[in-house]
């Protein structure tokens, strides 16, 4: 695949269980770096001009006609546009339709963590991560979408059954995702909520932005579909209208 | 599986058949049982469900799926909302498997899966927005429009992550039973889809059938 990505801008790490935004601007690269290995990255898109468009993880999966999320693949808004397409990864399956944690599956599974107690060291949710992170931009629960696991693989048996795969990722798998139209970002590094771990998982992940090329006439995520040749279709109008 | 039902539709106290690319609003009290009928075979409900109490808690696809540990919904599934609570069980089915994978169709999708020239066809997520405008006593908008169940529609899931529209499984007469929870706003967009052969291009009515809570 083509390198996208030049001058590094950027890079911070933010430790297990913890939750962070920002905006980033069309071209933008984000590369998101699992340090020890089975990381879990949950994350929400809006569009900052407009936040009642959103992440649609339907919408991305079944025109894609796919259940994982890997390189080549475009995530898509309910807008039919490509919020961010994964231009490179080496973690290989990232999970879409599980969802988050929640206050009382982090107690329940790991047990509860008083922060007078255990100070930042207290055991944060995903859920909880997100509905902070999104009142900053005035997002409630009404918005709070089908978000992404980086790095979390769940695959299923013949007969629909969920196997969450502890071992998914390794140490340095990285994924780096072109940003194809300016996007508030919401993330969090809280469990996967199918995480069987005996102790809470408080992995850190590292994440760098780059400044990118705009997705070229033969970028492999515009031509990998023709469903993608349309979705960028779609966000070339929306920019000439912007 | 499946699994009959032992409701005769003549003792049901609500009955109502929805067009091909209608909606349906309704308020379902916890108790009564809640059946969708496909009238002619292969039509897709796509379905989405509120509490009648605080319509911020609304179903979770993502949290049904992960909490019953499948990605197909049956007889015995419980319909998970975003607070974690059970909204409505399926109680009976004679079609075996509902996706709540592949959400509902919008003109701006049907451009992006079809043709960007399919823009201006009615789809699901047009229903909706009719249904929440025509319904404010619910105070509903676009942002509660999320992640639905797909009844009739089988949406295969492969180990390797593979994701496939087959054809249905469902036939005419078919149906999907469950009893709710929870006092809950039952909001139907009857497919309008005219793109995909799973319903050989031809949106056809369903039933909803409402029998009260047994005495």
């Amino acid at each position: 695949m083509a390198t996208v990505r030049s001058d590094l801008l950027y890079q911070d790490e933010i430790d297990g269980g913890k939750h962070w935004s920002f905006t980033l601007r069309r071209g933008t690269v984000l590369r998101l770096i699992d340090r020890e290995g089975g990381a879990n990255v949950g994350m929400l898109f809006y569009n900052p001009a407009n936040l009642l468009e959103r992440y649609n993880a339907p919408d991305t999966l079944k025109c894609q006609h796919t259940f994982k999320l890997t390189a080549g693949h475009c995530l898509y808004s309910d807008m039919g546009r490509v919020f961010c397409s994964i231009v490179e990864d080496t973690a290989g399956w990232h999970d879409t339709v599980c969802g988050n944690s929640t206050k009382s599956m982090v107690a329940e599974r790991w047990g509860r963590r008083s922060y007078q107690e255990y100070r930042n060291g207290w055991t944060q949710n995903g859920h909880d991560s997100f509905l902070v992170e999104g009142a900053k931009y005035g997002l409630g629960r009404r918005d709070l979408a089908a978000n992404v696991n980086w790095f979390s693989k769940v695959r299923t048996e013949r007969d629909g059954t969920l196997v969450f795969d502890p071992e998914s990722t390794r140490a340095g798998a990285r994924v780096d995702l072109r940003f194809d139209m300016d996007t508030l970002v919401l993330f969090h590094t809280c469990p996967h909520p199918m995480n069987p771990a005996a102790e809470y998982p408080r992995k850190p992940v590292a994440y760098e932005l780059y400044r990118g090329d705009p997705a070229a006439a033969d970028d492999p995520c515009r031509t990998g579909r023709p469903e993608n040749g349309r979705g960028f279709a779609n966000n070339h109008l929306y920019h000439l209208c912007g | 599986m499946t699994k009959k039902s032992t409701l005769s539709p003549e003792t049901a106290g609500y009955r109502k058949t929805v067009p091909a690319g209608d909606y349906w609003m309704h308020v379902v009290k916890a108790g009564q049982v809640f059946r969708i009928v496909d009238l002619e075979g292969n039509q897709a409900a796509d379905t989405l469900f509120y509490s009648a109490a605080d319509p911020a808690e609304r179903y979770s696809a993502v949290d049904t799926i992960r909490e019953q540990r499948n990605v197909y919904l049956g007889v015995g599934t419980r319909l998970m909302s975003t607070a974690g609570n059970p909204m409505l069980e399926i109680v009976a089915d004679t079609v075996g498997r509902h996706d709540t994978l592949g959400g509902a169709c919008s003109t701006e999708s049907n451009t992006v899966r079809y043709a960007l020239e399919k823009k201006c066809m009615h789809a699901c997520r047009d229903s909706y927005l009719l249904a929440v405008a025509e319904h404010e006593e619910f105070g509903l908008t676009k942002r509660d429009i999320t992640h639905n169940i797909n009844f009739f529609m089988n949406v295969p899931v492969t180990p390797e992550g593979g994701l496939t529209f087959a054809d249905g499984v469902s036939g005419p007469g078919q149906y999907v039973e469950m009893r709710a929870c929870m006092d809950v706003i039952v909001l139907i967009s009857n497919c309008p889809q005219l793109n995909n052969p799973c319903n050989a291009y031809d949106p056809t009515p369903i039933e909803v059938v409402v029998w009260d809570a047994a005495a």
